[in-house]
């Protein structure tokens, strides 16, 4: 079977050059509608095309494939793509068990095919499923309201700044080393064009954000501190203490939070003024870097400033109660120039994963769910520690941790491979004053087993 | 009236709460896996930063899961569903071998950083979808990470900054013709332009002598949507770019309406340097109740050097790999690489189709707006009397004297068992009805639906209150949405439970 699609030239049966199956009009229909337009020729149509600009021809990609060939192709890159492997990878996307549920529901048509609510008569399914994630957010995160979800935890991160800068009128941030470097990366691109001057403070010996380094940063001109916890390396920050710092100081304290499973059993950075969140671990595939969720979650009193599309709860004409997207004076279509965020939708179908693996686990299943990965990385971390050094281990940590090796971590992951195992993210590439570093994340998902492989290929 | 509805009828509707109000402490629906290392004391292990209470999360079994989504999903409309005209939107079928492939193991449980030696599949497949984007738009460079049309026009607009400010001033403004996406305007304040507004000519298209009046060496680019936002197609585009050129600025395509293009014309032939698609919308991937999107975004070969990181390299020994050494980049625009799962979507769509399958979709698109143009001109207002393309847009007038306006005829339609078409654009046109029917609709779905739009039509002559009070079949009827923005209720409480049950 051929499956080269970047070549043209690759053969393609007869008949598909007449049939096309997702298309339902037939030639006659076809004729019959040209007739009632009064037009002989659909070419008519594209008349106010000018012909110079006209293809001519077909474009230069691969003839039709059939299902079965489509299937087989990316067969064929999913094999080539580490199906199988144990992964002990996190950095801001965590492996996690999906209940089989989630696909089963989230591939109702009427979920999937369906469009932003705009019309809330017949919308009703993902307004009440939204209201719902709002809900479970606020509960989770300790805010007050959540919107109904950003692209994902990186792009929430400036968003988050954005706001804060519109509430407390100030422009400049001050962003934790500890902060996964590339939200980092990407706060840095929006704030270059938006004028905002980004300081970065760095951590101590426990993995944490620098207290002192972090006061002596925040000035009468800082919108807002950005840290993230479990922070980049997973270790916990001290969220009270360092809200007391900012907030004496009037500007707003930012929490990231990329690995969300953690608040099953990690108190939630309620102190905070907004929290970002990527939501991918509850229930949404790892997926190569995306489609991910993020959310953003604050006080009441700052839902005026708050970005993307929120949901509320409404009376319809007969007193029945319904949900419509609200506060929508916010937005780009009201707004247009004067707009502070073009953020113009949301991840809905991701946000409905997200709502139902935390109503599968619920009150009860999140905090054990929470529990077992903290015990797992323990486990590991202690295992770990006979045989290399374990950093930043002075403060508690959640599912991830950082080893350092003797030797390169890539030279130990190349060996792991073997076993079909995914060491650990050598953290080189962000921070090489960690040397031979590599973060390791441990969840649910890697038995006792695999974590007893991983430290006999980093013995060796 | 009720013989004039053929395709909806009236059907069992099941209630259902708030999965709140369903839980009680003690129901499951998990089991884990048992845990084969010691157990650990939260406390110990977090000390003051351990979590003792979850709050209101609710507590249910999986058949309660089940039914709950079950039952919401049956209160939302879907392109499963029937026609969704929704202009400007493009809301087409999506294929299952999409979700299929996308389900992959390979697919949807690789991590972005495992290394790139088993990640080969997944660096092909961006190489081979970037591949046949440039091919389809007739553009130099591309990438895939914004993660929607929006985030597409942003990372456009930057790159567009990063040129000029490369050959020594950003320049101040940006260009946006009235007819425009409310995300333009956005899009231009977000990048640090200031916003100038372009009028329409009396076609409805970009008006040259405005557009030469206004160019100078203060505006940075002109952010133009073809086929505009009334469904018409810019025939004096290439000479906008030329206006653009000549003065050192750039040409911006918002390609949201791409559905009226591929495999006819490519943007990079007339003229555009810079333009975002919607996967969501031109290239099947599905919008899931609002997202999740995908806008890569495609530029001529000068702004290439600016694009985000990562790039897709063919590396010495012949694999593919990520290059992050670029020094002109605007930098990252989003954490790893994109909406990946939308990308392998968008590919198994291209591969369906084949160039023929993409020109006939193309021409059906076109065809049936056409063809519903023609069936409801007269029935209702026609205010640009243009060719059409892949959409059209009729205006409210004549049913205004009866005191029924476009957001009471879309209410009305839900009616009939189609979902409503945009009622908010284009701005320029009072009272809008922008349909597009996309290729996706058979004859006879077509049909019913202008049956229904005629039927409306007679509605409103003989017995506007039916119109101005409709729906009358679904769920919930007409809601207040000044009492949701007035009073804001954004989440449930527990106190609210006895309310709720009234």
């Amino acid at each position: 079977m051929k499956t080269a699609i970047d070549e043209p030239e690759r053969q393609a049966a007869s008949r598909l050059d007449t049939v096309m199956r997702y298309l339902p009009k037939s030639a006659a229909d076809r004729e019959v509608m040209l007739q009632e337009i009064g037009i002989s020729s659909i070419d008519e149509l594209f008349a106010p095309i000018p012909a110079e600009f006209r293809v001519k021809g077909d474009l230069n990609i691969a003839p039709a494939f059939s299902e079965a060939e489509i299937v087989e192709y990316f067969r064929q890159r999913s094999a080539e793509n580490a199906a199988g492997f144990k992964i002990f990878l996190g950095a801001g996307a965590h492996n996690h068990y999906r209940p089989v549920v989630i696909d089963m529901l989230i591939s109702r048509g009427e979920f999937f095919t369906a469009y932003t609510p705009y019309q809330p008569e017949i919308s009703q399914g993902t307004l009440q499923a939204i209201f719902e994630f709002q809900t479970m957010v606020c509960e989770l995160t300790g805010m007050e309201v959540a919107n109904a979800s950003m692209y994902d935890g990186s792009t929430a991160v400036p968003e988050s700044v954005m706001m804060a800068v519109r509430v407390t009128g100030r422009r400049g941030a001050v962003v934790a080393k500890s902060v996964h470097p590339e939200y980092r990366d990407v706060l840095k691109t929006y704030a270059h064009y938006q004028g905002l001057p980004i300081t970065t403070v760095g951590f101590g010996d426990d993995g944490r954000v620098d207290l002192k380094a972090l006061d002596a940063a925040v000035t009468s001109d800082t919108a807002c501190v950005l840290i993230q916890s479990p922070n980049f390396f997973g270790t916990i920050e001290e969220v009270e203490t360092v809200a007391d710092i900012v907030q004496r100081k009037g500007a707003l304290l930012v929490v990231s939070i990329a690995e969300a499973v953690s608040l099953g059993i990690v108190k939630p950075p309620a102190e905070a003024d907004i929290v970002c969140m990527e939501a991918q671990a509850f229930g949404i595939p790892t997926g190569f870097g995306g489609p991910y969720c993020g959310v953003i979650g604050t006080k009441e009193k700052y839902v005026r400033q708050i970005p993307g599309r929120l949901v509320g709860q409404t009376l319809d004409r007969d007193g029945k109660r319904g949900f419509c997207l609200t506060l929508s004076t916010r937005e780009q279509h009201i707004r247009r120039e004067k707009a502070t965020s073009n953020i113009c939708t949301n991840q809905a179908l991701v946000a409905l994963m997200a709502n139902i693996f935390m109503t599968i686990h619920g009150r009860e299943g999140l905090r054990e769910l929470a529990l077992q990965n903290l015990a797992k990385a323990k486990y590991a971390r202690a295992e770990f520690a006979r045989k290399a050094k374990v950093l930043f281990d002075g403060a508690p940590r959640f599912n991830e941790f950082v080893v350092v090796t003797n030797e390169d971590p890539h030279a130990v992951n190349d060996r792991l491979l073997e076993e079909k195992i995914v060491g650990g993210f050598p953290l080189k590439k962000f921070y090489p004053e960690l040397g031979n570093a590599a973060l390791w994340c441990c969840t649910e998902l890697l038995s006792k087993q695999a974590i007893d492989a991983a430290v006999k290929a980093v013995s060796r | 009236m009720k013989d004039r509805i053929r395709k909806a009828t009236e059907h069992v509707n099941q209630n259902e709460g708030l999965i709140f109000e369903k839980s009680s402490p003690g129901k499951f629906a998990y089991k884990l896996v048992p845990l084969d290392v010691p157990e650990v004391d939260p406390d110990k292990e977090l000390g003051r930063a351990a979590r003792r209470d979850l709050g209101n999360m609710p507590e249910v079994s999986e058949i309660e899961v089940i039914r709950h989504f079950t039952r919401l999903s049956t209160w939302n409309y879907g392109v499963d569903t029937g026609l969704y005209p929704l202009g400007s939107c493009t809301m087409k079928y999506n294929p299952r071998v999409n979700e299929f492939v996308a389900r992959l193991e390979g697919m949807a449980n690789s991590h972005p950083y495992q290394p790139e030696k088993i990640s080969q599949g997944a660096l092909l497949i961006l190489k081979v979808l970037s591949k046949c984007l440039l091919e389809i738009c007739g553009m130099e460079g591309v990438t895939l990470q914004p993660a929607a049309g929006a985030h597409g026009e942003m990372t456009g607009i930057m790159l567009i900054r990063a040129y000029l400010e490369s050959k020594g001033n950003p320049r101040r403004k940006i260009l946006i013709p009235d007819s425009a996406h409310g995300t333009n305007p956005a899009t231009a304040a977000i990048c640090g332009y200031g916003v100038e507004n372009l009028k329409s000519n009396a076609a409805g298209m970009v008006d040259i002598p405005s557009l030469v009046a206004q160019m100078n060496e203060d505006v940075a680019a002109l952010m133009v949507t073809n086929p505009n936002t009334l469904g018409v197609f810019e025939q004096e585009i290439h000479k906008v770019a030329e206006i653009m050129h000549q003065k050192g600025g750039l040409l911006y395509m918002d390609g949201a309406n791409m559905n009226a293009l591929v495999g006819k014309a490519r943007p990079g032939d007339f003229g555009v340097d810079v333009m975002h698609l919607n996967l969501h919308k031109t290239f099947s991937t599905p919008h899931g109740g609002g997202g999740p999107g995908s806008g890569p975004v495609l530029c001529t070969q000068h702004l290439e050097p600016f694009l985000p990181v990562p790039v897709v390299v063919t590396k010495k020994d012949g694999t593919l790999g990520f290059d992050y050494d670029r020094p002109q980049s605007i930098g990252r625009v989003r954490a790893f690489y994109g909406n990946f799962g939308m990308l392998v979507r968008a590919l198994a769509y291209i591969m369906a189709n084949g160039p023929d399958g993409l020109r006939q979709s193309t021409e059906d698109a076109v065809l049936g707006a056409n063809y519903i143009r023609k069936k409801l001109e007269g029935v209702y207002d026609l205010p640009y009397k243009t060719p059409t393309m892949h959409e059209v847009v009729f205006s409210d007038r004549l049913q205004t004297a009866k005191g029924v306006k476009t957001g009471d005829i879309a209410k009305r339609l839900i009616d009939y068992g189609f979902h409503p078409y945009t009622v908010s654009f284009p701005l320029i046109v009072h009272g809008a009805l922008m349909i597009e029917p996309t290729e996706s609709e058979s004859k006879e779905e077509i049909d019913l639906m202008v049956e229904a739009l005629q039927a409306i039509a007679k509605e409103v002559e003989e017995d506007p209150n039916i119109v101005l009070e409709a729906p009358h079949t679904t769920r919930v009827r007409r809601l207040d949405e000044v009492r949701a923005a007035r009073q804001p209720v954004l989440r449930w409480k527990p106190q609210q439970a006895k309310t709720a049950a009234d």
